[in-house]
């Protein structure tokens, strides 16, 4: 845009490409600033949500956890998924730390002193939820203590690329 | 062996990179041309002992080396061979071999050039190419490297290097993990190598325009050597964008085709430099003036490709796409900087030598069009950069909360995410004000241009619009944002027409051909020009697609028992069967079938299916999709009673006007064919006078 500025010195036609673009300046930053206001969603774990107590009832948000595999069921008559999700690290070097996602995966799902979020959703289920899958979930907290979920994303592809085979030839 | 072998390969052109740079500087130094030349052949040479590596990769990946990690986790003994060589690109390692391999390539291409007129951009164009190529390098040798090899130490421990380690015994699983079945789809197999082409290939332009700074040379010469690679490039990008949309269409079961998800961005955000660029060229190419503004949004497009690299490979954001977290992102981090801060500094060198020799007069000139284009554009760019790194910053931010706690309801530390909303939002207008743009600026003059003979211009195609839009609100649609984006999609199609219409028509006064020739003439005579208004139309008709799912999409789900309906809208279906079955290549398939109706007339049987691929454990919904230039009807199969299939559930969308969104892709696709097909090389002189709307030639 400078060169703009530096094309129009001394120009009398300036003032107007100044005042057009301050109009889009202004624009976009009030646009920026409403949107991220109307679209922000605070990023909890399981610890941190569950911490927050009632504080955390009816706000936006995104929460990530593991999948408790035998917990996943769908209920025909109400389409509902529900399921529950356990506490994971956020920070990928606590994640690194403790040996790689799939490491913090399967030590969080047989924790027994683990946080646990009841999670529902009405929906359906993505192919990617399963047992240990890493879950990122989309939705506010209910008084009961039962998250309602507007959206699911399950990282199952991670799988392929951290998960090492076990087998060994004889 | 082989292994060893492309091994050996990746580490000799690193050290041919390190002799190219230096041959070339010292040539430039000592002013000795056969160092250069020197130079030239080392980067010559990079492409045949990469792609000596890549065969190998290759080689690994169809013969089951499963000692190697990489194979291990991309591949395993049931995948097809066609598959194992894509697996080339189904993971982080796999995929940079990729990166370096297809940067060789096209910097062989362009040492392969004329360099008769530019030979001072030789040396800088070769150090810049070979700089980006090593470091590179450096990520694949050091950090991510795919000749890894798994070893079973001593104590029993597995460790993945490249040389065996004292004692140690080789690790050899007996079937690797194979690739994720969610990316065994052709828009998945060819979408990532179609956006590294579009990354690349941008660094060609970027390193001329560096040479030019570093030169002195800073006439538009590298700009009009670079012109068809830009396009290109931007060609390239484009596909690799519209493929993944498709696959997410096709594959990830949403009924959507674009979810703003931080790596969709960072492969977005090039494309959004690129844009303007390709744009505000021309004014530099016509009128002399954007120079400065030309080589930051080139510099501004090299650094953002290689953060949508990083972005891809790094892990630093949470998304579908992260599928690795490693050590490369200080690495890469430290490398944006130093590239960008050297190009803004070597910019900042040549300011006096890059003034605007004209200037603009006329807010409603074409000049001035494409200034407020380039902002719109930066708009856009900003408001996406500013959704990827918001939850990094109000994760950073938490100090200053921790610091004034006045302050730390504000900045609490916690990362604040935005989702799609923030995106829809706030780039819609912006979104819109482009397309206005669009339908405008084909009609405005260069440099005098008055809201009289704009008016004048405009006045037809604006009258006729209207009147589509009379016609669309006739049809019995309301909502207002659809009537403006349908208004301006309307505005925008007429306008471009009627410039193509104006043109074939004044040729055909002039040289007496008929209709039909003079519009092949005359596009093929102006084929920037006119390849731009037919990437325009393909706009349109994106958007058309676009309007269509985002505003009209409608869904429903239920439960029903064989022989039972369900319907949405004008549709309606019948559960007339389901079968579930095992096939060869390790799969348990459900799949339905439907009777789909239309206003109660039987149109189409439809199978929507799940897969369950038993190796991996991964399911996979395929929809069944019914798809006309109207609308799709896209119907999953979410679950059913696996024994008695009595009962099933379904999801289904209908999603108006989306195929116009893959067809205008199409259109966008040959318009760019149009614009970037090569022509020789001639001599483009500055328009030096007035000229009247219907004249102004491209």
């Amino acid at each position: 845009m400078s060169t703009t500025l530096e094309t129009m010195d001394s120009n009398p036609g300036r003032s107007k490409f100044l005042v057009g673009g301050l109009l889009i300046l202004i624009a976009v930053v009030y646009l920026i600033i409403s949107s991220t206001i109307a679209g922000a969603q605070t990023y909890y774990t399981v610890d941190e949500l569950l911490a927050r107590g009632d504080s955390a009832v009816g706000t936006p948000m995104q929460v990530l956890g593991a999948v408790l595999g035998d917990t996943i069921s769908y209920d025909r008559d109400t389409q509902t998924v529900s399921f529950t999700m356990v506490h994971i690290p956020a920070d990928n070097d606590v994640v690194d730390a403790q040996g790689g996602l799939a490491a913090v995966l399967e030590a969080a799902v047989k924790d027994p002193n683990r946080q646990e979020l009841q999670v529902v959703h009405i929906g359906i289920a993505p192919d990617t939820l399963e047992h240990q899958a890493q879950a990122i979930i989309v939705g506010t907290l209910r008084e009961d203590g039962v998250f309602v979920a507007s959206e699911l994303l399950f990282k199952c592809p991670t799988k392929y690329e951290e998960v090492q085979p076990e087998q060994i030839d004889a | 062996m082989v292994a060893d072998v492309g091994y050996g390969a990746l580490v000799i052109t690193f050290l041919l990179c390190f002799y190219g740079i230096g041959a070339a500087i010292y040539g430039v130094k000592k002013k000795e041309q056969s160092w250069v030349e020197s130079a030239r052949h080392a980067m010559l040479l990079s492409l045949p002992l990469l792609t000596i590596s890549a065969l190998s990769i290759i080689n690994l990946l169809v013969t089951d080396q499963f000692q190697v990690a990489y194979v291990a986790s991309v591949t395993n003994r049931s995948m097809p061979t066609y598959l194992r060589v894509t697996a080339l690109w189904g993971g982080q390692e796999g995929s940079l071999i990729l990166w370096v391999w297809l940067l060789s390539a096209f910097a062989s291409a362009v040492m392969l050039r004329d360099w008769k007129r530019d030979r001072e951009f030789l040396p800088w164009v070769i150090i810049v190419c070979l700089v980006t190529l090593g470091f590179f390098l450096i990520l694949i040798i050091f950090v991510e490297n795919p000749f890894a090899k798994m070893w079973i130490t001593e104590t029993g421990e597995r460790v993945t290097s490249i040389f065996q380690p004292g004692g140690s015994e080789p690790f050899i699983p007996v079937d690797g993990n194979g690739l994720n079945p969610l990316l065994r789809h052709p828009g998945m197999i060819y979408h990532p190598p179609m956006l590294y082409l579009g990354f690349v290939s941008f660094v060609i332009p970027f390193a001329f325009a560096i040479a030019s700074l570093v030169t002195g040379r800073t006439d538009d010469r590298w700009i009009r050597i670079t012109r068809r690679w830009t396009l290109w490039a931007w060609l390239f990008l484009a596909i690799g964008l519209i493929l993944g949309a498709r696959w997410a269409y096709d594959v990830l079961g949403w009924g959507g085709y674009w979810g703003w998800d931080a790596v969709e961005i960072a492969a977005l955000m090039p494309w959004l430099a690129a844009t303007p660029f390709l744009h505000s060229v021309m004014i530099q190419e016509k009128r002399g003036m954007f120079k400065h503004w030309n080589m930051f949004l080139i510099i501004l497009t090299y650094d953002l490709m290689i953060f949508g690299t990083f972005l891809t490979r790094s892990g630093v954001l949470s998304s579908v796409h992260a599928f690795a977290q490693s050590a490369i992102g200080p690495l890469f981090f430290a490398f944006i900087v130093l590239t960008l801060g050297t190009s803004l500094w070597l910019l900042s060198r040549r300011w006096q030598d890059l003034k605007s020799e004209t200037r603009i007069t006329s807010l409603l000139s074409r000049e001035s069009m494409f200034l407020i284009n380039n902002w719109l554009f930066m708009g856009i760019l900003v408001v996406s950069f500013w959704g990827v790194i918001f939850p990094l910053l109000t994760e950073a931010l938490g100090i200053v909360g921790d610091t004034f706690p006045s302050l730390s309801h504000i900045f609490t530390g916690q990362k604040v995410t935005v989702g799609p909303i923030y995106y829809e939002r706030a780039t819609g207008p912006l979104l819109a004000g482009l397309l206005f743009l669009m339908g405008v600026a084909p009609l405005s003059a260069w440099r005098a241009s008055t809201a009289r003979t704009l008016g004048r211009a405009i006045w037809k195609p604006f009258a006729v619009s209207l009147v589509v839009l009379v016609i669309i609100i006739g049809g019995g649609i309301r909502h207002p944002g659809a009537l403006l984006a349908f208004w301006l999609c309307a505005f925008v199609t007429v306008v471009t027409l009627y410039e193509f219409w104006r043109g074939m028509a004044a040729r055909r006064r002039r040289s007496g051909e008929n209709y039909g020739l003079a519009l092949w003439r005359l596009a093929a005579r102006n084929r920037r020009r006119y390849g731009g208004y037919i990437i325009h139309l393909g706009v349109v008709l994106m958007a058309l697609g676009i309007i269509g799912i985002e505003i009209f999409q409608t869904e429903t789900q239920g439960t029903i028992a064989i022989g039972k309906q369900m319907s949405l809208g004008e549709y309606s279906f019948t559960f007339d069967k389901l079968d579930e079955f095992d096939t060869r290549d390790g799969r348990n398939v459900a799949r339905a079938e439907i009777s789909v109706f239309k206003n109660g007339e039987f149109v189409e049987t439809l199978a929507p299916r799940r897969d369950f691929y038993y190796e991996s454990g991964q399911r996979m919904t395929i929809p069944g999709l019914r798809s006309t230039i109207e609308d799709d009807f896209y119907v999953l199969l979410v679950s059913w009673e696996p024994i008695s299939a009595e009962n099933a559930t379904f999801k289904a969308f209908h999603n108006p006007l989306v195929n116009w969104l893959w067809f205008g892709a199409i259109i966008f696709i040959l318009g760019t064919f149009v614009a970037a097909w090569p022509e020789r090389e001639k001599q483009y002189m500055p328009i030096k006078t007035d000229q009247s709307i219907a004249t102004a030639s491209t």
